[in-house]
Order: structure tokens, then sequence, then C-alpha cells
């Protein structure tokens, strides 16, 4: 397979461009059966590359383990056929609940095969968010972990859809309740050959979770067409070749970690790695040298905790293998920039996109003129422009701040949120998909990010609902009433800060605090857990009693707080 | 704050982390067991671990001491905790 040999400029890959590009080189006609899976393993194996190393993986303690394309071919045919085994059909949506381990990246393509919707979800989430994702979706089987029982057990009861759970590591059989079952993979007899299901461009394959400013998280649905816009972005945006050595430090229980953590490397025949250990600059850089990581997508959160650890750490390790740099879930600063420019002797590319976009939409590519603290510009194939708020029209002229949009129509575009058709279509206003970010666009095109145009917090690439926070909030029996937003962070560059009344007969003291932030933690996930609590008297609210959140958040990032005619007085 | 020694902290913060950080009952910890780079503690579940510190042992760790390493086991913690007791 030759991958993308020679750097073409913007403007040659722009021109006269359609995804037939990508369906020419997959092999995919107009109305045959396209299923990620198979792509994922089956084609790579068949056009010759069975042997070549599909996954290398290091968990925690140096734990290693390497797999072929023909190992991965056969784990997703073994998985797809257990699932097959406990009735599993068409349509049913299985979670996936796990560490990065490889039964999440093998379980992930077994999955597609038995025609199934994968449903991954962040292994950090507590119950509360646990459950609500798992009762939308009415998920009917859960692929977890011995470690994460404990929070699947407590909600269970709960969920009626769902007959399975499905543990892929050492448990002893008796100590598993009614409906659990141990799947392990290493002893499960591997199966040549499967009966993939025939899925046809729109059947649906992944759900992924988002929060929204309002309402519960949404799912949003994706379809096996995606892979053609995920196989065609990873090629010419993150520059994969035949012999490079791939590394996505994304989870996949988010978007990243399944569009270009398995998809976009897998579908092109790429050796990429994973280490599934907590963040450590030292373990970071080390995984790469020992590696020979040739191209790195990570998130401006962690380039910027390698920052803070300083330049001389990086002198300790070689990682002259470094080729591509690229970076995406947040805006990523100037500054970052030109650091990686400075230690790693190249830049970080941003890229931007959303769960619901599937593929990356804004880019730098390689060879383009970057300019530090832009988004780039958009991808072939996209057309994008800024809003006018007031019109949802396109302004005429650069330089204005607005809403970012697409046309829609992309292969990777989300084709409803699950059970919630009302959400779906506020987001396409004037024949455009609304991003829910702002920015401005410069006379050569680049997008400048300005920041998001709801509540939504985003931190560490992260988006938390501030109104799910504020929901269980009001759950711990300390809390009157709680209203969230976020404050500025030098590494996250956003987090959560909740400020809160209490009811009668509680006092505001350190240790409650504390109480309240490990109450959140556990309940929805570290992520949302409020970095810091602020307890007042009372809340600034409208006469009408609605909470004004952008009075605090204003007073957090020391903006003007803006008109408060409305604001309650005594 | 009485006086504490050094036993008696190791033990008060690793029955913490167990508690708060350790969800699997077969899992055992030692002071040694790196809790960061392990996964067992994430980069933002450490703001929870550092708070506790700061009020139980009614000291001042500044953002820039707070670091994974430093954060990476009940030992490294004890060290952590011991500087700031003693300023």
């Amino acid at each position: 397979m030759t991958l993308n040999p020679e750097h073409r400029s913007y403007e040659e890959l722009s021109g006269n461009f359609t995804w037939a590009v990508a369906e020419k080189e997959l092999d995919y006609k107009n109305g045959e059966v396209i299923n990620i899976g198979w792509y994922c393993s089956d084609r790579i194996c068949l056009k010759g590359n069975a042997a070549k190393v599909a996954l290398i993986y290091e968990g925690f303690g140096g734990i290693s383990r390497q797999f072929t394309y023909d190992d991965i071919r056969i784990a997703g045919n073994t998985i797809g056929t257990f699932l097959r085994g406990l009735g599993i059909i068409e349509g049913d949506r299985v979670c996936l609940f796990m560490d990065r381990i490889p039964e999440l990246y093998l379980s992930f393509l077994g999955i597609l095969k038995t025609g199934a919707i994968v449903q991954p979800l962040f292994s950090a989430f507590g119950e509360e968010s646990l459950f609500v994702r798992l009762e939308n979706a009415g998920t009917r089987a859960i692929i977890t972990q011995k470690k994460h029982l404990q929070k699947v057990r407590k909600i269970r009861g709960k969920l009626p859809h769902l007959e399975y759970v499905i543990i892929v590591d050492e448990i002893k059989s008796a100590d598993l309740a009614a409906g659990e079952v141990l799947f392990r993979l290493d002893n499960a007899a591997p199966v040549e050959n499967f009966d993939i299901c025939p899925t046809m461009a729109e059947t649906p394959s992944v759900l992924h979770y988002t929060s929204g400013t309002t309402g519960q998280p949404k799912g949003v649905q994706h379809v096996h067409y995606s892979l053609i816009s995920q196989y065609l972005t990873t090629k010419w945006v993150l520059d994969l070749r035949d012999d490079d050595i791939y590394w996505c430090t994304a989870d996949p229980g988010w978007v990243t970690g399944t569009s270009y953590g398995i998809i976009g490397p897998w579908s092109l025949g790429v050796t990429q790695c994973v280490l599934d250990s907590g963040f450590s600059a030292q373990a970071w850089y080390r995984f790469a040298e020992k590696n020979r990581v040739t191209v790195w997508y990570s998130a401006p959160t962690a380039i910027r905790a390698l920052m803070k650890a300083g330049n001389e750490i990086v002198k300790s390790f070689d990682l002259s293998s470094l080729r591509h740099l690229a970076s995406v879930g947040e805006p990523l600063n100037s500054e970052a920039v030109i650091w990686s420019e400075k230690v790693f002797g190249k830049p970080f590319h941003d890229t931007f996109w959303q769960t619901e976009t599937g593929s990356i939409m804004i880019t730098n590519f390689p060879g383009m003129k970057i300019k530090p603290g832009s988004m780039g510009r958009t991808f072939p194939g996209i057309t994008g422009t800024v809003l006018d708020p007031a019109t949802f029209r396109p302004y005429p002229e650069h330089g204005r701040a607005g809403l970012i949009a697409f046309r829609p129509g992309w292969p990777a575009m989300m084709r409803a949120y699950w059970n919630n058709e009302e959400k779906y279509r506020e987001k396409f206003v004037n024949g455009w998909y609304l991003s829910g970010d702002r920015a401005s666009i410069d006379s050569e095109g680049y997008y400048w990010f300005i920041g998001r145009d709801d509540d939504v917090i985003n931190t560490g690439g992260h988006l938390v609902s501030p109104f799910e926070v504020e929901s269980a909030l009001l759950e711990h029996p300390a809390v009157a009433e709680s209203a969230v937003t976020s404050r500025p962070d030098e590494i996250n560059m956003e987090v959560v800060k909740a400020f809160i009344t209490l009811k009668p007969g509680h006092t505001p003291d350190p240790d409650l605090e504390l109480d309240i932030m490990n109450f959140i933690r556990k309940r929805l996930s570290p992520i949302a857990m409020p970095q810091a609590v602020e307890f007042m008297d009372r809340l600034p609210k409208t006469r009408s009693g609605k909470i004004m959140r952008r009075v605090l958040h204003a007073k957090e990032w020391g903006e003007e707080i803006g008109d408060i005619s409305t604001l309650e007085n005594d | 704050m009485e006086e504490m020694n050094i036993n008696e902290m190791k033990e008060l913060i690793m029955n913490y982390v167990i508690k708060e950080y350790i969800d699997d009952d077969d899992v055992k910890i030692t002071y040694e067991t790196p809790l960061i780079s392990s996964g067992y503690v994430d980069s933002f579940s450490m703001v929870s671990l550092l708070v506790f510190l700061e009020n139980k042992f009614r000291i001042k760790i500044p953002p820039s001491k707070a670091t994974p390493e430093a954060f990476d086991s009940v030992n490294n913690i004890v060290a952590l905790v011991n500087q700031y007791l003693k300023q």
C-alpha cells in the first residue's frame, strides 16, 4: 500500500477533491458492503500484511504485548463469535468499559464484525455517568474488567436492557453474579473464519456520548461509511506511511481514541502503539524512545504538562525518530507550537474536530505554513465558515468572530443523536451544521479559535456539562443550590468550579469542600470533579429565579459581566 | 494538629488512598506502589488528594510542587508533606 509518498500542497489536494479518492483507495464502491471491522483487519491481511505488527501494547510495570494484523483479525473473529453465541445481533449496543488494554481494541473490531454498535465509555466514569449513558442507549451487553465491576453492579438493577456483563480478566467463576460472563481471549479457541455482518454505508457503527449545556449527555451515532473520511484524514493530516510507528495518546472512551486510535491507523495498515499507564513526562518520553515512534497525535493538555516538566528531561531521551506531531482536543496555544519546534525540532500541527464530526475538519497539513495559535484550514471536501450569530449567515468579510459551521455531507458526520431527534435538528440552521465553537477566519482561510458558544466546559480536551455537574451536586446532602462554571487552568485550559449554597445546619469548611469534590468524582468522573468549591450565601439569579452562570464565569475569568439588568436584587 | 509520627502519617495517607481511589478490593498497595504512573490516581483526581493533604496537615503545597512524581507513592507523598510541615 503506498501512503502519501510526498507532501502535495494544500491547493493541489483541495482542487477537484471528492471523497471518491478514499473510496478508490479502499476498493469500496457505492452500494457495496462496508464493515470497519473487516477493513481494519481482514483487508490488511488480504493485502499481504498479515504478519505486520498492528498493535504494540505496554501496560503499567512494563507488561508488553504485540499483535500482528492476523492476530487482530482472528481476535476480532473470536470475540465476534463469542458475542453472537450470547445472541448479540446487528444493531444491539455493546459497551466497552475498559482501560486501554488490548481487549478494548480487539473487542472494538469484534463488535463491529457482528454488526452490533460499539458504545465506548471512559473507564474513569463514575456510576451515575455510566448509568445515564447505558440507560439512554438501551445497552444490551457491557465488556469490562474486574476492577470496574463494582460500578456496573451498583447500577445493574436499574438497567433492564443490560443482559450481559462480560469480564475479560481474572475472576473466579464463583464470584460471578447472574448475567455476568467470563471471557478470556487467551483461553478462547481462535476463530479463523467468521461470517462478518454485511453492514452497509449507513449501518450504525459507533455510539459516542458527548455533553451539552443542558439535558443529559447525547449519544452521537456514526455509521460504517465514516471510515472514508477517517481513512483519508489519517493519511493526509497525520501523514501515516507504511513504515510508521504511530502513537495516539487518546483513550478510546473518547472519539479521538476510536477515529484516530483504531479506525484511521488500522484501515491504513500502520503499526500503532498504546501506553496504558498514568501520565508522567519520563514515562511518555521513554515510551516514544523505546518504540521509535514516528508520528505522535496528542492533546494540548498533555503537551503543556510536558512543557511544565521542562526541557532538560527531553535531552535524556533519543526522540530523533519523531517525524510528525499533531494535536487535538482544545486550542493549541502558540507557546506550545513554538516550544515543540525548539525541543523536538518540529511543530505540533493543530487539528479541530468533534465527536459529532467524526473526523478532522480544520487542520494544519504537513508542509502547510503553520501560523502558531491557528487551527489551520478546512480539510479538502469540507466547506466551513463562520456565521453571524444574529442571522446564522456567513460573514461576508474576514476577521469577524462568529460561529464555526460546516456544510453537512462529509462521510463521518453523525447521523443522529440517539433517541433525541429534537436535539439533532437543533444542530442545523440554514443548511449549516453548528459546531458550538466560535472563531474568526483570516484572509488566507486560517481559523482562529475564540471559545465555546455555550456554557460547556472543555477541560483537558474533554467536554463537561455544567448542568450534569449541577444536578449531581444537588444530590449531595449538604448542597441546597449549585452553579457550575469554569476557571482558567495552566495545564487543562479550564477546569470545573462549583458555587454552592448550603442547606440549613451545614457550614462551609475545607473538609466539606473535599467531600463534595469526591462525591462528584465518584458519581460522574474525575474530569467533572470541581477543582474548587466556593461557598456562597446565595447565587446570582434573574428575577425569574434562573441562576446567572455567566456572572460567575465572568468573575472567574476577569471579564466584563455585561448586562445584569435582570439580576435579582434583595 | 497533634504531632504525628511518620508511621501514623503513612497509615493515614494510605487508608485515604485505598478508600478513595482503589475500587478493586483485591488490589493491594504498598507504601511504594506507584499511584499516578500506575493509573490508580489520575491527574484530575490528584487535586482532591492535594486538598486532602492540605486540609489534614494544615499546610499549603504550591502548584509547582504538586507534580505527578511527588504524588507517585505514599512514601513520596509523606516526604512532600514533611517538607511543608517543617516550614
